[in-house]
């Protein structure tokens, strides 16, 4: 079943006089798993925000999980909004997990609060999460007291509570040092083996290469070029794209 | 001329300065609460921008906090009655100081509120929580953790700027000095017993400000 999970039309985003998205058009299919990438100052990070609702793009439409999301640079109301994130899962750079809350807090809180599970139950679903993002024995831990890399697999994990219908990864690594960001893109790569609706904008080439089913590039507010990572990466079109590769790769 | 001391008329008035003590400690416990509230509930429509409430409170504290709290307080009890509004002393107390100690309230948590990473609010909205249930179970626990050593200071001087009272005929440990002196003539020993009494006061509120506030510090980062 190929439905569209996220669509994006002719979307136009001002930050004051800079327009940093020009008349985007993007969807994505369920299950499809679609790597965004382009040079900082792009519009990736924007244009992911602009999903869940983040950020408002003042001319457009969106559409998430077969609701409108944006109708003609006009959001959703607050009621509904709300409800259609929860189908939205988000993963930022920073984690901004609790940090008045322990790990197994930090997971069941939304849950629990918007009375979608008993304490119990989210408590359990909570665990089984853990368990699946390998840090069963960090449910009671203080956020404080974690490695980097833990904190962003916690932080997918409370994402994952809410069982969204698409997950949203907005430079997940990047604030990683470089022996932890392993760990975190294998959690990537279970999920995208179970076949959940992923947009990620990431540096990361390989993972790009090895799990992307679609690699889309953005410059200057614009997708210029995108396809399957194979052709994208052995013989990228347009110059732009050559280039930032070729910068990338060659780090 | 030597310093000739004398302590006991300040001694054999003592049962008098132990029942001004009471008033004091009851005055700002109960102004102190009351400014909690008023403050939070200023503070947090402050912290999220510009809507007609939050200008009001703009104005509210600006005023209360660019006038003397003796001017306030003689407007409470002095001016009041002039449009028919007579309240006890002891209200019209407690009425100044909480008004007064809840604007520098708001200001705290209202800095402690916006010191909180936007990323905190953003993460609860993108779980589908409403910003009111990202405010009560995300932003303002975290923020009271910071709130606390400024809060700290006002409680300190929310004790001490209850000595205004006095003027205003309520009969709390400045004023139960105040008429000891003016049967004994013992004023230097009279005033030092009072400062020893109100420094022991606030010492013993930072006290258990300071072991709450570890407390929560501890249960964070354990």
């Amino acid at each position: 079943m190929k439905y569209k999970a996220v669509t994006l039309e002719k979307i136009n985003k001002f930050y004051g006089d800079n327009q940093v998205l020009k008349n985007v058009d993007f969807s994505v299919n369920s299950g499809e798993v679609v790597v965004l990438i382009g040079p900082s100052g792009s519009g990736k990070s924007t244009l992911l925000r602009c999903c869940s609702g983040l950020e408002i793009a003042q001319e457009g439409d969106i559409s998430v999980c077969g609701q409108k999301l944006l109708n003609d640079g006009v959001l959703l109301g607050d009621d509904e909004l709300n409800e259609l994130r929860q189908d939205v899962g988000m993963v930022f750079q920073s984690f901004n997990l609790f940090p008045h809350l322990s790990v197994i807090e930090n997971i069941s809180v939304a849950p629990v609060t918007l009375k979608i599970a008993t304490k119990e139950n989210s408590k359990k679903t909570a665990m089984a999460l853990l368990e699946k993002v390998g840090l069963a024995n960090k449910a009671n831990a203080m956020p404080a007291n974690l490695s980097g890399g833990q904190k962003q697999r916690v932080a997918i994990a409370r994402a994952l509570a809410m069982k969204p219908s698409v997950l949203l990864f907005d430079e997940p690594t990047s604030a990683l040092d470089p022996e932890l960001v392993g760990e975190v893109l294998q959690v990537m790569k279970l999920l995208a083996k179970d076949g959940m609706t992923m947009v990620v904008v990431t540096h990361e080439m390989n993972f790009a290469r090895e799990v992307a089913d679609r690699v889309v590039m953005i410059d200057n507010g614009i997708i210029i070029e995108q396809g399957k990572p194979d052709d994208f990466f052995t013989a990228p079109k347009h110059p732009r794209t050559q280039e930032f590769l070729h910068t990338v790769l060659n780090a | 001329m030597g310093l000739d001391l004398d302590f006991t008329p300040v001694i054999e008035s003592f049962p008098a300065l132990l029942d001004g003590t009471m008033i004091t400690i009851s005055v700002t416990i109960i102004s102190l609460i009351i400014a909690c509230v008023i403050g939070m509930l200023i503070g947090v429509v402050r912290s999220n921008g510009n809507s007609v409430l939050s200008c009001f409170f703009n104005v509210y504290v600006s005023v209360i906090r660019g006038t003397p709290l003796l001017v306030q307080l003689f407007i409470w009890y002095y001016g009041l009655p002039r449009v028919g509004i007579m309240l006890p002393s002891f209200l019209c107390g407690i009425l100044g100081l909480s008004l007064y100690s809840s604007a520098y309230i708001s200001e705290i948590v209202r800095g402690a509120i916006q010191s909180i990473e936007k990323g905190q609010m953003e993460a609860a909205r993108s779980l589908g929580m409403s910003k009111r249930q990202g405010m009560t179970k995300i932003i303002i626990p975290q923020a009271i953790v910071r709130m606390l050593p400024p809060l700290g200071n006002e409680f300190i001087a929310l004790i001490k700027n209850s000595a205004l009272i006095s003027l205003i005929t309520i009969h709390d440990l400045m004023h139960e000095g105040t008429n000891i002196i003016s049967t004994s003539y013992r004023d230097l020993e009279t005033y030092l017993v009072i400062a020893v009494i109100y420094f022991v006061l606030t010492n013993i509120s930072t006290f258990i400000l300071r072991s709450f506030e570890n407390r929560q510090l501890k249960s964070q980062a354990n």
